[in-house]
């Protein structure tokens, strides 16, 4: 019943091999950053090696712009309409996009590589970093093929360029922002077919009920309220402003502070999804266990 | 095995870790030397994995104490992980990427420059007969390939604990043994290896001392052969001519044993514990001459360990295994013989 003889002395630590010592403040913030860099890398190496991953992300909002431009924008107003729909689509996409951070997450949870980054002496922060750096590469992809897209049916940047830098910027880290929400998701997912609904179903209601489509004073009771305040039409109308695309004519115009400051208003919801979904992503990522 | 003063590379102090309603560990204890090989060994569900899991800081106890090189894994886990390499149950190979790109980024991510990282990565691939297929995604790999990926993984920083969670199921022969020799070299090293196994025969290959868990218990620990001098006795076993005449042999071996005796009517085999051997070994000889059983090989062996885990289980260890055809059991034709 005995192996060899206890004693109670225990091993000092061993000498690693070249690993280079953190330290302070700034060598977290350096490990977080390295760290979260070869995940990137390593993320967008997937996507290089399985390019179908970017036809959601290219194919589906072309497919939006043409369906809403021509099947819906007949009715709606043509050509105004059309100007109208991209600063929406452009929205809607990037939130939408958040979709794959949920794929992804639930996926290497599934297959186990989340262990093995968990069991390495890496930054807590660089798998989820990795994941939503790596997806808003991603987004802006899809925002640049959009925008031909757009340009192809009649939108144009009417603003200056400053304006319009600034409104790519703000999609940008809105998708950014909500792929941190996205990463909670596939992380309570788990697994890859729960993450394929769940990353998706949230986005309908909360891309349809906003202006990214429609006027949203056009909107009955409740979800004219939900839309006024919805952080997609703060997106979606800051990147209207930005671009200098007019807003539809005929319709009541949307009042109130958040309607007359949509970019600055787009850029508070963006920080405090930071700072509620970061903190919860983290705590999540700590304690997930896979399977 | 050797000296009286050694010391503890890894230590767990009465781990619980309940599931909701499923008591995963109920008290764990165990201990590792520096530089000695432990072989963790149980059924499906026996809490191998668990108890792997807290040791690798991947999950915490309910309560209970764990301490990985010198480091204590729940209060200072970013320690035990830079001392650590692991080898989860199932390979954590990223698929899409190269079996070079998957070493180089583990490398990356223990804090190497690039230099040092590529070159350790092709060093790994090499080690592990890789280097030809190094350059391709390694979705193409074969099961037994992304098994030895993910065991460099677990080495790329050469760790003083090594953990490999049944680092063998799913190889060939081939690539069992080849597994089998890599840890021989870890330990040649100095490196202390935790080794999970559902397989008697690689725990009494490779493991310095066994640690034996059911149903997140610890049943029994020792060497292979303390805990085959346990069980006692010896185990007979005989061939007869005519397979026919089974049944007859277990009805005499019945008598004679200590235990169930177990037949196999394919290679016309009969086994039983016995507590004297040569004395029941005559003695069956005779009975069965008196039945007309002819007998063409007879041979008296120490207990294995698949004996062990019947006496202290009252099941055969590998008989829970997987039902998938990897984990085709050398008992797969044997059938229990009622006593
Ligand atoms: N995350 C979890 N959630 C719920 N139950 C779990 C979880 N992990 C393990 N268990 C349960 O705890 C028990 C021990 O599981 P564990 O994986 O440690 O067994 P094991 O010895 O590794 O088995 P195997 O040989 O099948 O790998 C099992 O009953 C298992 O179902
Ligand atoms: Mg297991």
């Amino acid at each position: 019943m005995s192996s060899a003889t206890k004693t109670e002395t225990v091993t000092p630590p061993p000498a690693p091999i070249s690993l280079i010592p953190q330290g302070g403040f700034g060598g977290v913030l350096r490990q977080n950053l390295s760290d979260g860099g070869i995940v990137t890398w390593r993320n967008l190496m997937n996507v290089r090696r399985n390019p179908e991953l970017l036809l959601g992300a290219t194919i589906q909002p072309i497919m939006f712009v043409l369906l809403f431009a021509y099947v819906f924008g007949g009715s709606f107003g043509g050509e105004a309409y059309r100007e109208f729909l991209m600063g929406g689509i452009f929205a809607q996409t990037v939130a939408f996009n958040s979709a794959f951070t949920t794929i992804g997450m639930a996926s290497d949870l599934q297959k186990g590589v989340i262990d093995r980054f968990r069991s390495l002496p890496m930054s807590r922060m660089a798998v989820l970093l990795g994941r939503t750096v790596a997806d808003m590469a991603v987004n802006a992809l899809g925002l640049l093929v959009m925008a031909l897209c757009g340009l192809i049916v009649g939108w144009r940047i009417r603003g200056s360029f400053l304006d319009a830098v600034l409104g790519f910027a703000v999609l940008l880290l809105f998708g950014f922002a909500m792929s941190w929400i996205g990463a909670l998701v596939g992380m309570l997912a788990g697994k890859v077919e729960v993450a394929q609904s769940a990353g998706f179903i949230w986005m309908f209601p909360v891309t349809f009920i906003s202006s990214a489509f429609v006027v949203q004073t056009t909107l009955p009771g409740p979800l004219r309220t939900f839309a006024e305040w919805n952080p997609v039409t703060a997106v979606a109308d800051s990147a209207r402003n930005l671009f200098g695309n007019p807003a539809l004519a005929g319709f009541e115009r949307p009042s109130g502070w958040q309607a007359d400051n949509a970019t600055l208003y787009a850029l508070m919801c963006c920080a405090a999804i930071f700072v509620i979904f970061v903190p919860l992503a983290v705590a999540k990522y700590r304690k997930v266990a896979s399977k | 095995m050797g000296s009286p003063q050694r010391e503890i590379a890894v230590r767990a102090e009465n781990l619980v870790k309940t599931f909701g309603a499923t008591h995963a560990l109920n008290g764990v204890d165990l201990e590792i030397p520096t530089g000695q090989v432990l072989g963790l060994l149980g059924p499906n569900g026996a809490g191998k994995t668990t108890t792997v899991r807290i040791l690798t800081t991947l999950l915490k106890p309910d309560s209970g104490r764990a301490f990985v090189a010198g480091h204590d894994a729940l209060a200072d886990p970013d320690a035990v992980r830079r001392s650590i390499g692991l080898s989860g149950q199932y390979a954590a190979v990223d698929e899409n990427l190269t079996g070079f790109e998957n070493l180089y980024m583990v490398a990356r991510l223990y804090g190497m420059n690039r230099a040092t990282s590529q070159a350790r990565a092709r060093e790994l691939l090499s080690r592990f007969n890789l280097t030809e297929d190094g350059d391709r995604p390694s979705k193409g790999y074969s099961g037994g390939m992304r098994r030895r990926l993910d065991l460099a993984g677990a080495l790329v920083a050469r760790p003083t604990v090594v953990v490999l969670d049944e680092p063998t199921t799913g190889l060939d022969p081939r690539g069992r043994l080849d597994t089998w020799q890599v840890i021989s070299e870890l330990v040649a090293d100095g490196t202390t290896v935790l080794l999970t196994t559902q397989y008697l025969e690689e725990a009494d290959q490779l493991a310095d001392t066994i640690v034996v868990i059911d149903k997140g218990k610890v049943i029994a620990r020792g060497s292979a052969d303390e805990l085959k001098n346990e069980v006692g006795g010896e185990r007979l076993e005989l061939i007869v001519n005519d397979a026919a005449d089974l049944e007859v042999t277990a009805r005499v071996l019945a008598e004679i044993g200590s235990g169930s005796p177990s037949t196999d009517s394919h290679t016309r085999k009969a086994d039983v514990l016995v507590d004297a051997g040569p004395k029941a070994l005559i003695e069956a000889l005779r009975r069965l001459d008196g039945h007309n059983v002819t007998v063409t090989d007879v041979a008296l062996h120490r207990p294995t360990l698949d004996d062990v885990f019947l006496s202290l289980t009252g099941h055969h260890a590998e008989a829970e295994a997987e039902p998938e055809p990897k984990a085709k059991g050398r008992r797969g034709k044997k059938t229990e013989a009622a006593a």
